[in-house]
């Protein structure tokens, strides 16, 4: 049976771990995700987890560790944010290249300066582009769950590919909510074992990993990577179909709510989505019709849907925490790019909200649907907006 | 001189690797670094005096590439596909059997 308990995010991606079975675990501690190689670490300790629990000097080792031990061929772990995300920056472009299926949790903070230890999305979104899959969890729950979806599609043949879980750091890390613990035998039957087919560590199989690449194959190199991320479209939606059959709950890669009809569409990723829910029942109450979406898988971003998405509504509007500069928020890029050579498009507005763990309000709300209004009367308003922002320090 | 051992390894390294990307650009046969003829980088070039030559084998200990291999009689020959000029196995012999020239092309 499944152990119905109440628990913060950074317990909930310890214990995906531990369902997970890494052999690996090689972390640093940072804030806010200090708690998850803790209790990892405690797993290991107490001989719950089978795993090699590596304590490196920094984030760039824990990841460079991470690298090696998947390259030798075991399923791998590390969990981080913020600052240290960055600091492993250079070597998640090599997992990537090398196609390894490592998994990170990123407990999503600001980064600095100022320093700053509260939640926006700017650290995770910052490594978009290094070939990385990226996951957002909306609250507890699908942390953990997210956590054994990224292993399962980060291990399939045609992805092969390293993959985040973003939680939002405090707002969910730190936040005690009702979790389930799937059994240890579905979660068997759902990830099985990682049987490596490319990279493994064998004697009687000499090879060279991390090589390198003269101009005739870096670019082909680079293709696969993209294919990769191309073939991990359909593999995410198996994926979360299978998850569903085994677990019961449902994952999209773009979750709708209320959108049926809607004029206007607020679309966010993570925590920030289940106020943006409560946000639109409220107007629905008014009669205003409103709906929203969430992005649950950022990368490969799911451009499909997102043009289904759009042909639903008059106004887009983007709820981001984090900064693209003289661009806006990077999802007003990706939305811009997935709409441009539609016949039939959407106005799409982009709201920059809630950075450095900034609370966004239903007053910060009724600012978005108030431009978001007036753009859908045809006047003329920003395509960039800071919401919140208190302009009388400035 | 002596063949490399991995020689047709390397032939087929060099076939498939122009032919078949593998995930993660994986080199899966060993000597595949033997393709790439580093003596290229060269500046300067080992010039060897056979008569001053003791056959006292530090500049094949020394190289670092290693280029240098010996005949059937011991004598060091140098391998100039490899060799990378440094000049180590200069700066090694006992009797200056071995100077660096500038290499003109
Ligand atoms: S110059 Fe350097 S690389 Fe060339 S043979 Fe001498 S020691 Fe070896
Ligand atoms: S170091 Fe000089 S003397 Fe000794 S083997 Fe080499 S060339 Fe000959």
């Amino acid at each position: 049976m499944p152990i119905r308990t109440v628990m913060k995010a950074n317990e909930a991606a310890a214990w995906a771990a531990k369902l997970a079975k890494p052999k690996v675990i090689a972390a640093f501690p940072i804030t806010p995700s200090t708690l998850v190689p803790e209790k990892i670490s405690e797993f290991v300790a107490n001989g719950e987890l089978d795993a090699e629990f590596i304590k490196v000097e920094s984030e760039h080792s824990a990841i460079s560790a991470c690298v090696g031990a998947s390259a030798a061929g075991v399923r791998t772990f590390t969990a981080t944010a913020s600052q240290g995300l960055a600091l492993m920056h250079e070597v998640l472009f090599i997992a990537a290249g090398m196609r390894l299926p490592i998994v990170v949790a990123v407990g999503n903070r600001s980064l600095s300066a100022p320093i700053n230890i509260w939640n926006d999305w700017q650290d995770s979104i910052s490594e978009r582009d290094t070939g990385w899959l990226q996951f957002y969890a909306e609250n507890n729950q699908e942390a953990l769950d997210l956590i054994l979806i990224a292993f399962k599609v980060a291990e399939n043949e045609k992805v092969l590919l390293p993959a985040m879980v973003g939680f939002d750091a405090f707002i969910l890390t730190h936040t005690v909510e009702p979790v389930e613990i799937p059994d240890q035998e579905v979660v068997d039957e759902f990830l099985g074992e990682y049987e490596p087919k490319h990279a493994y560590l064998d004697p009687e199989r000499p090879i060279t990993q991390g090589t390198l690449a003269f101009p005739a194959h870096y670019m082909e190199a680079r293709y696969t990577v993209w294919e990769a991320n191309e073939n991990a479209k359909k593999v995410i939606d198996e994926v979360f179909e299978e998850f569903e059959k085994k677990f019961g709950r449902k994952y999209r890669k773009v979750e709708e709510y209320r959108t049926e009809d809607a004029e206007i569409v607020f679309v966010t990723m993570g925590s920030l989505a289940g106020t943006v829910k409560e946000y639109v029942d409220h107007l629905r109450e008014q009669g205003i019709k409103a709906g929203a979406a969430k992005l649950t898988v950022y990368r490969p971003f799911p451009i499909e849907e997102v043009r289904e998405l759009a042909k639903k509504a008059k106004v887009i509007a983007l709820l981001e925490k984090n900064v693209t500069f003289s661009v806006g928020g990077a999802l007003f890029q990706d939305f811009s790019r997935a709409l441009i050579n539609e016949k039939e498009k959407p106005i799409i507005l982009d709201f920059i909200l809630g950075l450095g763990g900034r609370d966004v309000t239903f007053q910060n709300l009724d600012e978005v649907l108030e431009i978001s209004r007036k753009a859908l009367n045809g006047e003329k308003v920003d395509e960039v907006n800071w919401i919140g922002l208190r302009k009388e320090i400035l | 001189m002596a063949e490399s051992p991995f020689k047709e390894n390397i032939e087929r390294v060099a076939k498939e690797y122009s032919e078949k990307m593998t995930p993660g650009a994986i080199a899966t046969i060993p000597g595949s670094s033997v393709i790439n003829k580093t003596g290229s980088w060269r500046v300067f070039v080992p010039e060897f005096n056979r008569d001053k030559c003791t056959r006292c084998f530090l500049c094949y200990i020394y190289c670092p590439e290693p280029a240098i291999y010996l005949d059937e009689e011991n004598y060091p020959v140098f391998d100039y596909d490899y060799c990378k000029g440094c000049g180590i196995c200069a700066n090694e012999c006992p009797v200056d059997a071995i100077v660096m020239v500038r290499e003109t092309k």
